[in-house]
């Protein structure tokens, strides 16, 4: 792939602003489905806070409750034990991209600023301006089959900044895509992200995508979900998800993943 | 990092979008006109051949001598048809016939839907009312002419009651199914972004039952179709020449081109508003990427 070089292209993706307005804070959080025998733990006592501003992903082998634990800061359902809570307005994006296929990409956008009562002119143009975020000026008149799986997941992301929420929920959004079109919405939401004061939380079964994003990594273990460690990133933006830094701290979160795997294996 | 080899920086983000969605290019335009004309005689020449098909057998009965004197001929029958065609007499019947078809199946549109949603929305009445219309769904709607016959006399509110009794279940039932496979990841998102109560019925249920909405018309108006066509039969009211009437006549004067004759008029015209419920549906399908072609 030629890759043109441009030197005066200046990135303006530096530290993302550390004030946002929203935060999410778990409290001794558990979540059992079901009841008597057949009852399970999906969700043990977590405890998580997510100060505003913030990135922070959320890493654990499949049935660790992450999605469930995502479901419980967006409202969707109610913890058995424990408080839930989240500042601000919250969206929450899906691994499918979840568009209403009766809808064009911009209908879909524009539906979403609807909901929240925006007016006729102002939908029209904000949902312009958030196409364009997305890079889709060029696709608001086609429907979601039209749309490739990155692009579906673009409008999705157009879809959920339409909801102007303070804290984005992100269940595992790009883990349909090929490892291309992965990398390229990686850079994308950094972009995305670098204008707005969004308060994220990210769930991946990926190591070297959490770090490549997150300011902070948590790892979870497998049922019921704990909390089994908690790792800072600190290495500076702009990230490859391939380059050297990012390798080296998803080698040594993958070795905590295993030993938990591990325990949970006995 | 030089700041020329960032790869978020725009351009170079913009290149890299551009190349990967080249790869999914869509299929040129005048290529996708070219297979519109070739499944347009795709579609029409196995048609033209089942219809040669009828009239051979048609023929080859009528020649073998069967019933002889009383079965029909093709030739004399659709002699027959262009006659008719040229009265006045034949083309009115089909207005009665179309009007009365258009305002049964409109009212039962009406009715069915209501009833559709009221149920689909309120779990009690869904319990009790829902197997009631299934019920309904399976009883042959010419059960009910004794009943209507006595209730209204013989009139066209009659088979206007049949029509409805006939098409409203399968609506109804349409509209249910359609509401109940609305798919739960679209109302998780609808949730999320907000819409409630009657926003959420209105901006994600009702257009998400559509398809299935679409089948219970189309099946409903089968049904509508039928229970008209007896109602006719059973319930002729004077200075009214439906089809239904035409076939009567047919029958006293045991005209047999005749009577064949408008056995076609009715079996085109049901295969007319079936082929525009398909395209209905097929638009439909097409609008929401549900066919595997484009």
């Amino acid at each position: 792939m030629a890759m043109v070089r441009q030197a005066n292209s200046v990135t303006v993706v530096g530290q993302r602003p550390a004030v946002g307005t929203g935060s999410v804070r778990l409290a001794g959080v558990s979540k059992v489905f079901g009841r008597g025998a057949s009852a399970v733990k999906a969700l043990d006592q977590i405890s998580l806070e997510v100060p505003p501003g913030e990135f922070t992903c959320l890493i654990g082998a499949s049935g660790c409750g992450k999605s469930t634990l995502l479901s419980l800061v967006a409202g969707l359902e109610q913890p058995t034990v424990g408080e839930v809570s989240a500042s601000g307005r919250v969206a929450l994006m899906f691994q499918e991209p979840a568009l209403f296929p009766w809808l064009t990409a911009a209908g879909n956008i524009e539906l979403a600023l609807r909901a929240r009562g925006v007016g006729r002119a102002e939908r029209r143009q904000r949902t312009a301006e958030l196409l364009e975020t997305v890079n889709l000026s060029g696709f608001g008149g086609k429907r979601p089959h039209e749309l490739s799986g990155g692009m579906r997941q673009r409008v999705a992301l157009a879809r959920a900044l339409a909801q102007d929420a303070d804290v984005l929920l992100m269940d595992e959004p790009f883990g349909a895509l090929d490892a291309m079109t992965r990398d390229l919405l990686h850079d994308e939401l950094d972009r995305v992200c670098a204008g707005r004061q969004l308060t994220i939380l990210f769930v991946t079964h990926n190591v070297q995508e959490a770090v490549r994003l997150g300011d902070r990594v948590v790892v979870l273990s497998s049922r019921p979900g704990r909390v089994v460690e908690e790792f800072a990133v600190r290495i500076e933006r702009p990230r490859r998800i391939d380059s050297a830094p990012v390798a080296e701290l998803a080698a040594q979160i993958t070795d905590r993943l295993r030993e938990e795997m591990s325990h949970a294996a006995r | 990092m030089p700041p020329g080899d960032d790869p978020t920086s725009r351009p170079a983000y913009a290149e890299r979008l551009a190349w990967l969605e080249s790869l999914d290019a869509e299929t040129p335009p005048e290529q996708r006109g070219h297979r519109l004309l070739n499944r347009g005689w795709a579609g029409l020449w196995p048609m033209v051949l089942a219809i040669a098909i009828v009239l051979a057998v048609w023929e080859v009965i009528a020649a073998s001598g069967w019933k002889k004197l009383i079965f029909p001929a093709p030739g004399p029958t659709l002699a027959n048809l262009w006659d008719q065609l040229g009265t006045g007499e034949l083309w009115h019947a089909i207005g009665v016939t179309g009007l009365r078809a258009l305002i049964g199946f409109a009212l039962a549109v009406v009715i069915g839907s209501v009833i559709g949603a009221l149920v689909s929305r309120i779990p009690p009445l869904r319990a009790g009312i829902g197997s009631l219309i299934t019920g309904l769904q399976t009883l042959p709607s010419i059960a009910w002419f004794p009943f209507a016959i006595i209730l209204f006399g013989i009139t066209t509110t009659t088979i206007l009651f049949v029509i409805i009794l006939g098409a409203a279940p399968s609506i109804a039932n349409g509209l249910i199914a359609g509401v109940d496979y609305t798919p739960p990841l679209l109302l998780r998102a609808g949730k999320m972004m907000g819409l409630r109560r009657l926003s959420l019925y209105r901006y994600l249920i009702l257009p998400a039952s559509l398809p299935a909405f679409v089948a219970g018309l189309r099946q409903g108006w089968a049904f509508a179709w039928r229970s008209l066509m007896a109602g006719e039969l059973l319930v002729t009211i004077a200075g009214q020449p439906s089809l239904g009437v035409l076939l009567s006549t047919d029958q006293a004067q045991a005209d047999m081109e005749s009577a064949t004759a408008i056995i076609i008029v009715i079996l085109i015209l049901g295969i007319i508003v079936h082929t525009l419920f398909g395209m209905a549906d097929k638009a439909i399908r097409r609008r929401w990427g549900l066919t595997g072609n484009i």
